[in-house]
């Protein structure tokens, strides 16, 4: 009973905490800050649903990015002046997932056999086609816009209230960052409903058991090659959504954002978190996407201490970013936030004590 | 009827013809072996009967035509295959090991029950219940993997090479569950290099050499036969 009351009362510290972040932000360190928050979420949702691909499944998935793009591209073209159609959100962001779920089924239906390395590289390359086809869908007929991308792509609206612009509410003034930010906090919470709800299901168990053995999971009657798809076109239908949040509220896309650069980012998140478990995931997404904007403040720093920039803040940034994550895989090889289970996978305390232990058992029959 | 009929049964590694023609049967509730050198054929034949490799020839399991199904359907038939080499999930627990193996199943209940069963054979297993499937000796993961194949109820066990690099001492203990299995009623379709054991744990026994049965019968006549005792069981 008191366990209980205290896991209510600390979900609704958490609720009231996540109800007042964005404001609190703004307060204390300025309105871009609120920005940085959102795309924090935004991550978030793509870390999730890369975790379901390479922390479940075990299939490393280099052109994830390519998913976000779908969406994204999905809800441009569908929702701005580019042909003229203005489809509302409720339409265009499932519409932006499915989409990307049948992308994720059409990549996964060509690699089912391959594995590990083979599997990375065709999926890097898939990511890479997704980007120039984007890139390059101007001519004959242009859809895309190629590399200059879409513009006034339009936000969320809500009946006549739009999401885009500042609304006065309840006395308070409310920016659009703000406003988006609970329209993501809503979109991520679902994400980690379903993400809670696969990994403690007989589909979760499955994942488990191909990424151990693959051969052994067939034989004990998993549907191995249903059960991969699935974890593609579940990973890629959360990259779907989030791109198509994306694209409403930056209003404007190109294929300049969705680049191998920004898969590898996804892919340090879940590994820094702690792969496979889904609040080391989200602490993954919120870290490597404050930390470099946080060491934007390195340039300042340097300023007012040595009354000069010594090394640009940009190189910095990549450097510590690089030695941060050098030292993680030295100290927390498993991510900051693991799992119970990867734990055990990685621990290596113990193990040998215990399997000279399982040996003399077999000496002593 | 037969629970297992194999007629004709030929598999091909490409231009390598591995089996070539292989009849076979085993009925219900009976204890069968595959003796024979390195090569002779013997795991391919398993591999084939669960549907790990394509293969060629009449396959008839309990009433269903296995030909070109997909390997977790033969499972979920009740043909359960115990693979060389053990194939536990080693960064999973040896509960969760367990339960991999009842994955097809939807009777709960009877599961639960099931894993006491296993308990009550593999005590090991219940001690280590918590524990992590790959710090096991070989012993114990060929325990655990029979356990897990136990728990998907099996109409026909298959197991490959249950006593291949494991200790002298351990391939007696393993093959003393092995008979309990057998007792227990399970029909069993056993591969093994120790001609010996097999023999005398199984009812009847076939002789593979390059892919097809040069001999069968009963366990005992196959264990007395002087051309089996001098090339398998190393007596002159």
């Amino acid at each position: 009973m008191n366990a209980r009351k205290r896991a209510w009362l600390a979900a609704l510290a958490l609720g009231l905490g996540l109800a007042v972040l964005p404001f609190a932000l703004d307060g204390l360190l300025g309105p871009y800050w609120v920005r940085v928050l959102d795309f924090a979420l935004l991550y978030a949702m793509l870390a999730l649903g890369l975790n379901i691909v390479v922390g479940y499944a075990g299939l490393l998935d280099l052109g994830y990015i390519a998913f976000y793009g779908v969406g994204a591209y999905l809800y441009a073209l569908l929702a701005s002046p580019q042909f003229g159609i203005h489809w509302p959100f409720w339409a265009t962001l499932p519409l932006g997932a499915a989409l990307a779920a049948l992308f994720g089924i059409l990549l996964g239906t060509p690699t089912l056999r391959l594995r590990g390395d083979y599997l990375a590289i065709v999926t890097l390359g898939f990511g890479e086609i997704i980007r120039i086809f984007l890139n390059n869908l101007d001519a004959p007929v242009n859809i895309t816009n190629g590399p200059q991308g879409i513009t006034a792509i339009d936000a969320v609206h809500i009946g006549g209230f739009s999401l885009g612009r500042r609304h006065e509410l309840l006395g308070m003034s409310v920016p659009s960052t703000v406003l988006y930010y609970y329209l993501f906090l809503i979109c991520m919470l679902v994400v980690v409903f379903i993400s809670l709800r696969l990994e403690n299901s007989r589909i979760g168990r499955a994942w488990v058991a191909i990424r151990e053995d693959e051969v052994a999971a067939e034989a004990m009657g998993v549907p191995t090659r249903n059960i991969k798809l699935l974890a593609f076109a579940m990973g890629a239908s959360f990259g779907g959504l989030a791109g198509g949040l994306f694209a409403s509220f930056q209003g404007f896309v190109s294929p300049e954002s969705f680049n191998l650069m920004e898969s590898i980012m996804i892919l340090c998140m879940i590994v820094l978190g702690g792969m496979g478990h889904i609040p080391g995931v989200i602490l993954g997404a919120v870290l490597l996407t404050v930390l470099p904007e946080a060491l934007r403040y390195v340039g300042d720093l340097q300023r007012h201490v040595l009354g000069r920039v010594v090394v640009d803040p940009a190189d910095l940034r990549m450097l510590l970013f690089g030695l941060a994550l050098v030292l993680m895989m030295r100290f927390r090889p498993a991510g900051l936030w693991p799992s119970r289970r990867r734990q055990r996978e990685f621990s290596a305390t113990g193990d040998v004590a215990e399997q000279e232990q399982a040996s003399l058992f077999d000496a002593r029959r | 009827m037969s629970l297992l009929a194999v007629e004709q049964l030929r598999v091909a590694y490409g231009r390598i013809r591995a089996v070539q023609g292989l009849d076979l049967r085993v009925d219900e509730g009976e204890a069968v072996c595959l003796i024979g050198a390195n090569g002779a054929g013997k795991t391919t034949t398993l591999k084939a009967l669960a549907g790990l490799l394509p293969a060629q020839g009449a396959i008839q399991f309990d009433g269903h035509r296995l030909g070109g199904r997909p390997a977790h359907e033969i499972a979920r038939l009740g043909l359960t295959l115990v693979p060389e080499g053990r194939g536990i999930f080693p960064r999973m627990t040896v509960l969760e090991n367990l339960q991999m193996g009842a994955y097809a199943r939807r009777d709960r209940h009877a599961v639960k029950d099931d894993l006491e069963q296993v308990f009550s054979l593999l005590p090991r297993l219940a001690e280590r219940k918590t524990q992590k499937a790959g710090l096991f000796s070989g012993g114990e993961q060929q325990m655990l993997a029979l356990g897990r194949a136990l728990m998907s109820q099996p109409r026909l066990l298959m197991l490959d090479e249950p006593s291949m690099g494991l200790a002298p001492v351990m391939v007696q203990t393993v093959f003393g569950i092995i008979g309990q299995i057998i007792a227990r009623g399970v029909s069993l379709l056993l591969v093994e290099q120790n001609a010996r054991l097999a023999l005398k744990v199984c009812q009847r026994g076939y002789v593979l050499e390059h892919g097809a049965a040069t001999l069968s019968g009963p366990a005992t006549e196959l264990a007395a036969d002087p051309a089996v005792q001098a090339a398998y069981l190393g007596e002159v």
